[in-house]
């Protein structure tokens, strides 16, 4: 299947090639031995899966990262880059996911910031403003050059974005999911500005996840899967069905729903919850939305990014709070506690981002597998030592947390063993139903195997469970029901037996412009 | 954006594989403040034939005892990832008080002046030092203003306070009177338990209990937790907020104790006393090892960096350095301090990236978001 319909291109359409690239980190291959082409004036599109290797491969293009082997080839031509400013020089630019300009100044000031336009007695502002007026403008943009970023929408900040990567020459540039943040319209412009772009001899490499969308505005498609390309083809042969197919892989297996066991009472229950945006925006990230989940049960939240999955699983376990509705665990309502008392009452959440959310940095692997349940060893006043022990080494021993004892500090484990601590933490409470959202974000094959496997086992015992991903994959693991979210609210629900398609067209993944246009999957 | 990103993690990189050969640099880095004080100790004792004595080194644990209990208080603060710049007014504004009630308490509507005993004047001082803790702990916790600026705003108005009380003036008379029965002010600061200064006795209970929380109590945990990543102790439902507003209020009395010691050291109370204290805490902690980010730092250090302080400086007065030299040399002492802070919480970060490829960029994401929660918010 790798070999299909891959097609070599003449060598004098490849503006930048990338050969046989690898990039090792630790134990894990992000990248096994890529070849990678852009083509000239085209617009080349990359699909993958979250953790395909697709960030990675970008980085290296655009000298963020450098391989730990292979080569890049510009014009034919071997070259290395050691910085993205290097890369930036020879005409390379990457635009990334989160824009990186500065909210505080002018659209002129970022579009010249770190080069700007000096005169002998300081900077020529005027001659700046001219030069990003007509940036602007040639991207058909109405932005006074004046204006604060952060007064701009989403849309016209990205549009600032591209101007500024035009304004240092790009001949190729690089987008990282562009259109996550856009709405319809917008979305348009900039497809009239890629296209735009590539007439004037741009070439430009995209990455999203809305493969229709990438679909319409591409004009070569190349799958990226586990650090190697599976496909390559010419947008016009293709459909949305290759696609996925090429992404998902057909072998991929990550077990399926635990059975042979009855599922218990209703042990969480949402009703009518909603998340109002704190931003003041009128749409909900958090629609009136319920949801019962019982002793046992796994299930699988779906959903493209903003659809409001984190949300909901922040409100459940008390960090967000709730704009309407009522939660409850085992009966019991729970919708003014605070997370310290869902904890105690058998609720817990591992969190999305675990750097941020999951693990405290500064201390050991033991500290942090203990730090959820510290109360349950407090004699008198002072925590007791053995007890404390004794949890830690159960919870390596059940959770399989690859470590040396409990002393090392937590920043020392692997990004899957750092999970399999978070993961440890929250059971060691005691939970009754457990929270994950995107528990398999980051980590490797081997480690997702490992956690998924340890819901089932979990499960088994009666927990309830209930994760969220952005991978259709892992819907179809070890979910007994699988619920699609979309704009905050459930846009679908499935039983275990439930396609890849059907997950993703509920999702809005494979539909552009709103519900009306299904995909022809 | 990208740039920034790479480089010091190829930096981390290094330092690290460096360390791996180098286990005697570890050693006397990680070890610094207490091989400072060694250093400091031989230096001067050859400098100065006074200044290794039995009594020599009593009067300087006296000296440090005052910098010392500060510092165990801003360790707190510190371990928060906040800094407490009121101590040393809250410790002015102590002493005057004590100073105040000392003198007796004129109640007019009664027409009686009531004269506490000292004990009593001590608890209720303590109680003041919570006080003003609890200020700065509510300001900062529940209407989040800066700890920085809060702190700063609280030094003003305490610093105000005392000067207020005194008009500006001093109680030279904290001796009471016998026939009053509110003698025994000066025990603080004169008396010795086995030859020991009180105030180093209260150092070292004050450094015990400190400990013991720190090592053995759940509050500990909690403040190591949400100092070094609040939002996961938080989740972990750790009392981020009751912890926050607690290690000001544990610094306050903290600031308050000092005040009475050195009222009674000084035997009169003035509301200048402690200007520039919690300077020399805070440098004492950071000397310490601590890190003003948060998290990391623990009491055996920053009593090593109070001691360092404390015998560097006595130590130059005793060979007879100028006061200005004083200044200038308390001064590198902690910016070196600092820089060496700085090398070792650095190579202590494992570069994660090098063990998981994709949640590298996942780090990159957060700290994208993290830096502007507006994108956040609108890309969900």
């Amino acid at each position: 299947m790798t070999t299909a319909s891959h097609i070599e291109p003449p060598a004098a359409d490849v503006v930048l090639a990338a050969r046989n690239i690898a990039k090792i980190y630790g134990s894990t291959h992000a990248l096994k031995g890529v070849n990678f082409d852009v083509r000239r004036g085209k617009v080349t599109a990359l699909f993958g899966e979250n953790g395909a290797g697709k960030s990675t491969l970008m980085k290296v293009l655009s000298g963020v990262i450098t391989p730990t082997s292979g080569s890049i080839e510009l014009d034919g031509g071997r070259v290395a880059f050691n910085s993205s400013t290097e890369a930036r020089d020879l005409g390379i630019s990457i635009i990334h996911q989160e824009l990186s300009l500065a909210p505080n100044l002018s659209v002129r000031d970022n579009i010249f910031m770190g080069r700007e336009l000096r005169t002998a007695t300081g900077v020529d502002f005027a001659e700046e403003a001219r030069q990003a007026r007509a940036l602007i403008a040639d991207l058909e943009e109405e932005i006074d050059p004046l204006t604060l970023v952060e007064d701009l929408r989403l849309g016209q900040q990205q549009i600032v974005e591209i101007a500024r990567a035009l304004s240092v020459n790009s001949r190729i540039l690089i987008m990282d999911e562009p259109t996550s943040a856009l709405s319809a319209t917008e979305v348009e412009v900039l497809f009239r500005v890629i296209r735009d772009l590539t007439s004037r001899g741009v070439s430009i490499v995209y990455i999203s996840h809305h493969l229709e969308e990438a679909l319409q505005v591409t004009d070569y498609a190349v799958v990226l899967r586990d650090g190697a390309i599976t496909a390559t083809a010419d947008a016009k042969d293709i459909d949305l069905e290759w696609i996925v197919r090429h992404m998902v892989g057909e072998n991929f297996d990550l077990g399926s729903p635990p059975t042979n066991y009855e599922f218990g009472d209703v042990a969480l229950s949402i009703e009518d919850v909603s998340v109002a945006d704190p931003s003041g925006s009128d749409n909900a990230l958090v629609d009136h939305m319920s949801l019962e989940v019982r002793a046992g049960e796994i299930v699988c939240i779906y959903g493209l990014m903003g659809a409001g999955r984190t949300e909901l699983l922040e409100c459940v376990a008390g960090r967000v709070p709730m704009t309407g509705g009522r939660i409850f665990i085992g009966g019991e309502e729970i919708s003014r506690l605070s997370i310290a008392e869902r904890i105690a009452k058998g609720l817990a959440l591992v969190p999305e981002d675990r750097q941020r959310d999951g693990l405290v940095q500064t201390m050991s692997v033991g500290a942090n597998l203990s730090l959820a349940s510290i109360s349950a060893f407090v004699r008198g006043m002072l925590l007791n030592r053995s007890r404390e022990r004794e949890l830690i080494n159960k919870s390596i021993r059940n959770v399989r947390i690859k470590t040396e004892g409990a002393s090392p500090p937590i920043g020392s484990l692997s990004g899957g063993n750092q999970q399999k601590v978070v993961i440890g933490k929250v059971l060691a409470t005691g939970p009754k139903v457990i929270l994950l959202d995107e528990p398999n974000r980051g980590i490797d094959v081997g480690a997702k195997a490992e956690v998924i496997r340890l819901l089932g086992e979990r499960a088994a015992q009666g927990l309830a469970v209930v994760f969220s991903t952005s991978e259709v994959a892992e819907c179809l693991s070890i979910a007994h029901r699988i619920i699609v979210m979309r704009r905050g609210r459930i846009s679908a629900q499935f039983g275990s037996n439930v396609t890849k398609e059907e997950i993703m067209a509920a999702s809005g993944e494979a539909v552009v412009g709103g519900p009306s246009r299904r995909a022809k999957l | 954006m990208s740039v920034t990103d790479t480089s010091p993690t190829a930096k981390r990189m290094r330092l690290g594989a460096i360390g791996d050969n180098f286990d005697l640099a570890r050693l006397l880095l990680e070890g610094r403040a207490f091989f400072a004080l060694i250093v400091i100790v031989v230096v001067f004792s050859f400098l100065s034939p006074y200044y290794f004595t039995v009594g020599n080194f009593l009067t300087m644990a006296t000296h440090v005892a005052i910098f010392g209990i500060l510092a165990v208080g801003m360790l707190l603060v510190i371990l928060n990832g906040g800094i407490d710049l009121s101590v040393g007014s809250t410790l002015g504004l102590s002493g005057v008080v004590a100073g105040f009630l000392m003198q007796g308490v004129t109640l007019n509507a009664v027409g009686v002046v009531l004269f506490p005993p000292v004990w009593v004047v001590a608890v209720l001082t303590c109680a003041l030092g919570a006080f003003v803790g609890l200020i700065n702990g509510v300001l900062i916790a529940r209407f989040k203003v800066p700890a920085f600026v809060a702190t700063l705003g609280v030094m003003y108005v305490a610093r105000g306070v005392a000067l207020l009380i005194t008009n500006g003036l001093t109680y030279n008379n904290l001796g009471g009177r016998p026939d009053l029965g509110n003698t025994g002010f000066d025990w603080l600061g004169f008396n010795r338990l086995l030859g020991v200064p009180i105030g180093v006795v209260v150092l070292v209970i004050v450094a015990v209990i400190g400990s013991l929380v720190l090592t053995r109590a759940p509050f500990g945990r909690w403040l190591y937790a949400s100092g070094g990543n609040e939002r996961a102790a938080e989740l972990s439902g750790v009392p981020v907020k009751f912890v926050q507003v607690t290690v000001y209020v544990l610094s306050g009395v903290c600031a308050a104790i000092t005040g009475l010691i050195l009222s009674s050291q000084l035997t009169s109370a003035g509301p200048t006393a402690g200007a520039s204290y919690e300077l020399t805490a805070i440098a004492a902690v950071v000397i310490g090892g601590a890190a003003l980010t948060g998290g990391r730092g623990n009491i055996r250090g920053t009593l090593l960096g109070a001691f360092v302080i404390g015998f560097l400086s006595d130590g130059l007065v005793i060979i007879g350095i100028s006061s200005y030299w004083q200044t200038v040399f308390t001064g590198a002492v902690i910016v070196f301090a600092v820089l060496l802070n700085a090398v070792q919480y650095r190579r202590r970060v494992k570069p994660s990236g090098s063990t998981d490829g994709p949640s590298t960029s996942q780090q990159q994401d957060g700290a994208a978001r993290k830096a502007d929660p507006a994108l956040e918010k609108t890309a969900g």
